[in-house]
C-alpha cells in the first residue's frame, strides 16, 4: 500500500503542474499584467509609469512563459509563470498582490469555512441516511411516493432560495437567530445555526433520493431475504444489515469531499457573512489577484487529489477483498 | 424514572418558551454586553485595498483613513457652500506669490503678479498634537521596536501583539515626510506623478531617493519644501495653482512619523501582514485596533486625541435641525465603531430595520419597500419607515455621469459642423429624465452642464439652461424629438441614413456593464438612438478590455462618469482640457476633446478666485461644451440615505471625509428600540415541531399495519 500512496502521490505532480500551466494560461488570457496593475493601482490619475513601476515591484514585468532573451535554462526560470508558480510546490503562497501574506489569510479563513461545513456534511449524513432509510422501510406506500415527491421538490429549488427564505422566516419573521455574521467562541454558534439547518434542508432532496438508491439496491440482495427469513423486523434488518452493507459507497462518497470542505462554499458565506475561504478566490477574481488565484486553484487541486486518495484507502479499510497495488 | 425524565423536558420546554416572551434580542448579532455602550455599527462589502494615505484613494478607503489621519485642512461641517478651515493648522496657510523680473531673479508679492513663476505656501501647524499610542514610537532610551530580530517576532501575529506603545508630539517634519513619501519607489501613490508637476524638485528628490533606505530617505530633501522650525513649513509649487489647497486637506497630506516607515520596514513583518497598510498611525479622533477584512474593522477612540469641539454656527437651519445642539462640545461622540463584514445587500437592510445597523443606503432591491412619491413627486419614507421614525436624507452627489463622443472618431468626432449637429441630436434624442425614472428610481437630476449642484459656477433653472438640448417652459422641457430628426437631416443623417453612402448609419456604444440587470439599460440606449433611425450596436466588453479601448482611442461611444476629488469648477472642466487628452497624454479627457478657445479659456479660470470674473468664464466654457455637445450631459446622481432616530448630528456632506467625530449615537434609545422590534416569536416553531409530529403518525399506523400483516400471515 506504502508503494501504491507514494506511486499516487508522483502521478500528482504532473498533475499539479498542468493546472498550473491551465490557471495561469487562462487568467493571462482575460488580465494582462497591465490590467492588474491599473486595478491596484485605481482609476484616477494613473500613468504608464506607474503601471510599469508596480509590474517591475511584483515580478509581472517579465515574459509569461518564455524569454527569448535570456539563454539556456533563464529562458524559462526569468519567466512570471516559473517566478509565480515553482513555490507553490513547497506550499509557499507568499503574498497577494495587494500585499498581504496569502498563507496567513488562509489560515484564519479555513476555520469559518469548516464551522459551517463539516457540521453541514454530518448532519445532512445522518438525516439524509435516515430519511432515505424510512422510505425504504415504507416502500410500495403512498409514504415512500410523497417522501419521494418531497425530494424532488427540494432538489429542485435553488439553494438561495433556501438561504433568503430561511433568514426571511428565522431572522426577520420570527426573530430567532441573526440574519449574518460571524462571531469569536462560544459566541459563533448563534451565527451557525442557520447556514447549517438550511444546508442540511437544501441538500435533503439529492442526498435522501441517493441513498433511498443505494438501500433499495441492497434491499434487493439474498443477504436481505435471509435476514428476513432469520425473523428479524423490517427496522433491524435495515438499520443493522443493509447500512452495514451500504457504508462502503457512503463513506468513499463523503471522504472524497472531506478535503474540499476547507474550500468553503461561495454563496452560503456570503449571503451569511461568514469570512471563509468560499469568498476568498472570487473576491480575488474580482480584484484580478493572481497571487491569490493561483494559490487556491493549486490549493484545491491538492486537497482533491487527496480525497480521491484518501478514497482508495478507505475501500481496503471497509472491504479486505480490496488490495491497493 | 418515566417521570422525571418528562418533568425535566417540560421544564426545558417552558424554558424556551420564556424566553421567548422576554426581552432577550436572539437575533442580535453583537455582543449583549455592549448593548448600552456609544458603538456605531457600519459595514464594508469589500475590504480597503489601502490603508496607507500616500496610496488610499478610494470612498470605502476613505471611510476608514478619515478619522484616522489628520491632513492640514478640512471642510467645515455644517456651513455651505464648501468652506476649507484650518485641522491641524494654527490657520490657513500664508501665500506668497514669486515672479521673476528681467535677470532672472525672484521677487516676493502678496498679490497676484501678472506672471507667477512659483508660488509658496507657509503653514504653521498646532503645537500639542500627539499620534495615536503605536509600538513604533515606543521608546526607552532608544526606539524599542525598530531593530527587530526573527526571535523577538516570535508570537507576534497582529499589531496588538506589541506589549509597549508609545507616542510623540506630531511636527512639520512630519508632513514633508509624507511629501516624500508620495514618490517614494515602493509606494505607489496615484498622486505621485501629479505632484511632481507641481512641487517645486519632487521630481528630482524622486531620482536621487530610489534605492535608499529609510533613514537615507528621510535625510534626503526636497529643494521646494522646506522645515522651517518644529511648527512650520513651506511649500513651493510652480506657477500658480490654487486648488493645490484642496489638495493639502486630503489624506495624501496627513502627518507621518518617520519612525512609522522605520518600523514597518523591518523584515518579518510584512510577512505577517502587520504593514503601514493595514495599521495605519495618525493624530486623528480614532484609531484602527482591529484591522481584520475577513471580518470586521473597529475603530476606538484616540486617547490622545487634541482638543477639537463641534462647530458653533452652520447654515440658517442647522439651529432648527437640532445640528447645533452639540455646539462647542469637545469632539469625538461615538466610542467605537465597528465595521462588519457584510457582502449582501439584503441581509444588510434587513439588519437595518432590525435596528442592527444605524443607517443604511437604498438599494435598487429594498427601494419600493423603502421610498414612495407623493403627489407632488417628492420621496418620502413608507410608513413602515416611518413607524420606526428612521430619517430620510437626499443629497445631490458631486459627480456627473454621461455619454461620451470620442472625439476623434470620423463619424461623430471633429469639429464640423455635420458632426457637431449629430451629437446634439443624439443629445436631445437620449432622454434621461425617463432613464433616470425607469432606471434609477428617480435618483438624479438631468444635468444641463458640467457642473453639478453644490460647486462653484452651478445654476439652476433658466441661468443653468443648456439651450441646445432644452427649452425653459417653467422647468426644463427636452426638446422635441422632430428638432433632433431635423438636426439629423441638417448633418445629412435624414431617418438615419447617410447621405453621401446611403448607407444607414450605425454607431457602436463600448460598455463595461455586461451583466444580466444591464441588459434592460443597454436595450434602452438602442431604443432612443432608434428614435432618429440610427442602429445602435453595443459592445459590451469586460472592464479591462473597455479600459484599453478609452486609452487607445478606439471607442466611438462610451458611458462614464465623473466623482469630485474636491468642490471646485477646475475638477470638471479639467476633463475636457485638451492637454488631458487620453489618447496623447493619458490624461482624464476621455473623450480626448480639443478646442483652443476652451482651453485658453480654462487656463484662465482655473487661476481665478470664485467672484464675478471666474463666474463669468464659467459660463463661457459651459456655453463651448453646450454647443459642441462632446458629451451627451446625463445626470448627476442623487444619493439616498436612511438614518434611524438615535443616529445624529447627521449632515450631508459629500466633501468631508472626517465626519463621524461630529456624529452621536444614542445608545439607550437604540437599546430600547431594538427591544421592542426583535422580540422572539416561537409559536410558528412550536406549530412547525407539531405539524411534523403529526405527519409521524401515519408512518406509525402504516408501520403496524404491515408488521401485523406479517404476523397474521405466519
Amino acid at each position: 500500500m506504502i508503494q501504491y500512496i507514494f506511486r499516487r502521490l508522483m502521478y500528482t505532480l504532473p498533475l499539479l503542474l498542468g493546472v498550473n500551466i491551465l490557471t495561469f494560461f487562462l487568467f493571462f488570457v482575460v488580465n494582462t499584467p497591465n490590467d492588474m496593475a491599473r486595478m491596484q493601482l485605481g482609476q484616477k490619475h494613473v500613468t504608464e509609469q506607474a503601471v510599469n513601476k508596480w509590474k517591475v515591484e511584483h515580478g509581472y514585468d517579465l515574459p509569461l512563459f518564455l524569454n527569448t532573451e535570456r539563454r539556456s535554462f533563464k529562458q524559462i526560470t526569468e519567466t512570471v509563470f516559473y517566478q509565480k508558480s515553482i513555490k507553490l510546490f513547497a506550499f509557499e503562497f507568499g503574498v497577494s498582490d495587494s500585499g498581504r501574506d496569502i498563507g496567513a489569510d488562509i489560515k484564519q479563513r479555513m476555520w469559518p469555512s469548516l464551522a459551517i461545513a463539516l457540521p453541514s456534511l454530518l448532519l445532512g449524513l445522518l438525516v439524509n441516511i435516515f430519511a432515505a432509510l424510512m422510505m425504504v422501510l415504507f416502500r410500495h406506500s403512498y409514504l415512500e411516493f410523497w417522501g419521494v415527491v418531497a425530494c424532488v421538490v427540494i432538489m429542485s429549488i435553488s439553494a438561495l432560495f433556501y438561504i433568503i427564505g430561511g433568514q426571511f422566516l428565522f431572522s426577520k419573521l420570527l426573530k430567532l437567530v441573526p440574519i449574518s455574521g460571524f462571531g469569536y467562541g462560544i459566541d459563533t454558534l448563534k451565527f451557525l445555526i442557520l447556514p447549517i439547518v438550511i444546508s442540511v434542508v437544501s441538500g435533503l432532496g439529492s442526498g435522501g433520493r441517493w441513498y433511498r438508491a443505494l438501500f433499495i439496491e441492497e434491499v434487493e440482495k439474498d443477504y436481505v431475504v435471509t435476514a428476513r427469513a432469520k425473523g428479524l423486523s423490517e427496522t433491524q434488518t435495515l438499520f443493522r444489515h443493509v447500512l452495514g452493507n451500504a457504508m462502503i459507497p457512503i463513506l468513499t462518497g463523503v471522504v472524497v469531499v472531506l478535503p474540499l470542505l476547507f474550500m468553503g462554499s461561495l454563496i452560503m458565506e456570503s449571503f451569511f457573512s461568514i469570512p471563509g475561504l468560499g469568498s476568498y478566490t472570487i473576491d480575488a477574481i474580482n480584484r484580478q489577484d493572481f497571487a491569490i488565484v493561483r494559490s487556491m486553484v493549486f490549493l484545491g487541486s491538492v486537497l482533491y487529489v487527496i480525497g480521491l486518495l484518501l478514497t482508495d484507502i478507505c475501500y481496503t479499510l471497509v472491504d479486505p477483498r480490496v488490495k491497493l497495488l | 424514572m418515566f417521570d422525571v425524565n418528562c418533568t425535566r423536558w417540560l421544564v426545558l420546554i417552558n424554558c424556551l418558551l420564556l424566553s421567548g416572551c422576554n426581552d432577550s434580542m436572539l437575533n442580535n448579532p453583537y455582543s449583549a454586553i455592549e448593548h448600552d455602550k456609544s458603538i456605531l455599527y457600519s459595514s464594508f462589502s469589500e475590504r480597503p485595498k489601502h490603508l496607507d494615505p500616500a496610496v488610499s484613494y478610494s470612498s470605502n478607503e476613505y471611510a476608514i483613513i478619515g478619522q484616522i489621519y489628520e491632513p492640514l485642512f478640512q471642510y467645515h461641517y455644517l456651513k455651505r457652500p464648501y468652506q476649507l478651515i484650518p485641522l491641524t493648522a494654527t490657520k490657513m496657510p500664508e501665500i506668497t506669490y514669486l515672479s521673476e523680473d528681467e535677470s532672472g531673479r525672484l521677487l516676493t508679492m502678496r498679490t497676484v503678479p501678472e506672471t507667477v513663476r512659483f508660488t509658496d505656501y507657509l503653514i504653521e501647524i498646532k503645537s500639542g498634537v500627539h499620534y495615536q499610542p503605536h509600538p513604533a514610537l515606543a521608546k526607552m532610551e532608544k526606539y524599542i521596536y525598530h531593530d527587530l530580530e526573527a526571535d523577538d517576532l516570535a508570537g507576534i501575529s497582529t499589531i496588538t501583539d506589541f506589549e509597549k506603545l508609545g507616542t510623540r508630539e506630531m511636527i512639520a517634519e512630519d508632513y514633508v515626510h509624507q511629501i516624500k513619501r508620495l514618490v517614494h519607489p515602493k509606494i505607489h501613490s496615484p498622486i505621485a506623478e501629479l505632484m511632481k508637476q507641481y512641487i517645486v524638485g519632487l521630481d528630482d528628490f524622486s531620482n536621487a531617493a530610489k534605492e535608499k533606505n529609510w533613514l537615507e530617505f528621510r535625510a534626503q530633501n526636497i529643494s521646494g519644501v522646506e522645515v522651517i522650525d518644529k511648527y512650520h513649513f513651506r511649500i513651493r509649487i510652480y506657477g500658480k495653482y490654487p486648488q493645490f489647497i484642496f489638495w493639502l486637506s486630503m489624506p495624501f497630506f496627513s502627518p507621518m512619523p518617520w519612525e512609522a516607515d522605520v518600523f514597518y520596514g523591518q523584515e518579518g513583518l510584512a510577512e505577517r501582514n502587520i504593514s503601514l497598510d493595514w495599521f495605519p498611525i495618525g493624530t486623528g479622533p480614532y484609531m484602527l485596533m482591529e484591522n481584520n477584512p475577513n471580518r470586521q474593522m473597529v475603530l476606538s477612540k484616540n486617547p490622545y486625541f487634541h482638543l477639537e469641539r463641534y462647530p458653533n454656527a452652520g447654515e440658517s437651519h442647522d439651529l432648527a435641525l437640532g445640528l447645533l445642539a452639540d455646539a462647542g462640545k469637545p469632539l469625538p461622540f461615538i466610542d467605537k465603531v465597528i465595521y462588519v463584514l457584510e457582502k449582501e445587500t439584503i441581509p444588510y437592510w434587513n439588519k437595518f430595520l432590525q435596528g442592527y445597523y444605524d443607517a443604511s443606503g437604498v438599494a435598487s432591491d429594498s427601494f419600493d419597500q423603502a421610498i414612495q412619491f407623493t403627489g407632488s413627486g417628492q420621496a418620502a419614507l413608507t410608513p413602515e419607515l416611518q413607524e420606526k421614525e428612521i430619517r430620510l436624507q437626499t443629497a445631490v452627489t458631486t459627480s456627473i455621469s454621461y455619454l461620451g463622443f470620442n472625439m476623434i472618431d470620423s463619424i461623430v468626432g471633429g469639429k464640423s459642423d455635420k458632426a457637431r449637429k449629430l451629437r446634439r441630436a443624439i443629445s436631445i434624442a437620449i432622454d434621461y429624465e425617463e432613464y433616470i425614472s425607469i432606471f434609477m428610481n428617480g435618483r438624479g437630476v438631468p444635468a444641463q452642464g458640467l457642473l453639478p449642484p453644490g460647486i462653484f459656477g452651478f445654476e439652476a433653472d433658466l441661468d443653468g439652461l443648456n439651450p441646445y438640448v432644452y427649452d425653459w417652459n417653467d422647468g426644463y422641457q427636452r426638446k422635441s424629438i422632430d428638432t433632433a430628426k431635423r438636426l439629423m437631416d441638417e448633418a445629412g443623417f435624414k431617418a438615419g441614413i447617410d447621405s453621401s453612402t446611403l448607407e444607414p448609419l450605425v454607431l457602436y456604444l463600448d460598455t463595461s456593464a455586461s451583466g444580466p440587470d444591464d441588459r434592460a439599460r443597454l436595450n434602452w440606449y438602442r431604443k432612443q438612438f432608434s428614435k432618429l433611425g440610427i442602429q445602435l450596436v453595443i459592445r459590451a466588453t469586460d472592464y479591462n478590455r473597455f479600459q484599453q479601448k478609452i486609452r487607445s482611442g478606439n471607442a466611438q461611444l462610451f458611458l462614464w462618469g465623473w466623482n469630485a476629488d474636491y468642490p471646485d469648477p477646475e475638477n470638471f472642466f479639467f476633463l475636457l482640457y485638451g492637454p488631458h487628452s487620453k489618447i496623447k497624454t493619458g490624461g482624464e479627457n476621455a473623450v480626448n476633446y480639443q478646442n483652443d478657445a476652451y482651453d485658453r479659456l480654462f487656463e484662465q479660470m482655473r487661476n481665478l478666485a470664485n467672484g464675478p470674473d471666474r463666474l463669468a468664464k464659467i459660463h463661457q466654457l459651459q456655453e463651448i461644451i453646450r454647443y459642441d455637445a462632446p458629451w451627451v450631459l446625463g445626470f448627476y446622481p442623487k444619493s439616498y440615505s436612511l438614518i434611524h432616530s438615535w443616529y445624529q448630528n447627521l449632515k450631508p456632506h459629500l466633501m468631508a471625509n472626517n465626519k463621524l467625530k461630529y456624529t452621536r449615537i444614542d445608545s439607550v434609545k437604540r437599546n430600547r428600540l431594538r427591544q421592542a422590534w426583535n422580540v422572539p416569536l416561537w409559536w410558528p416553531l412550536m406549530l412547525l415541531i407539531g405539524l411534523l409530529g403529526i405527519l409521524i403518525f401515519p408512518a406509525i399506523i402504516v408501520y403496524r399495519k404491515r408488521k401485523k400483516a406479517v404476523i397474521n400471515a405466519l
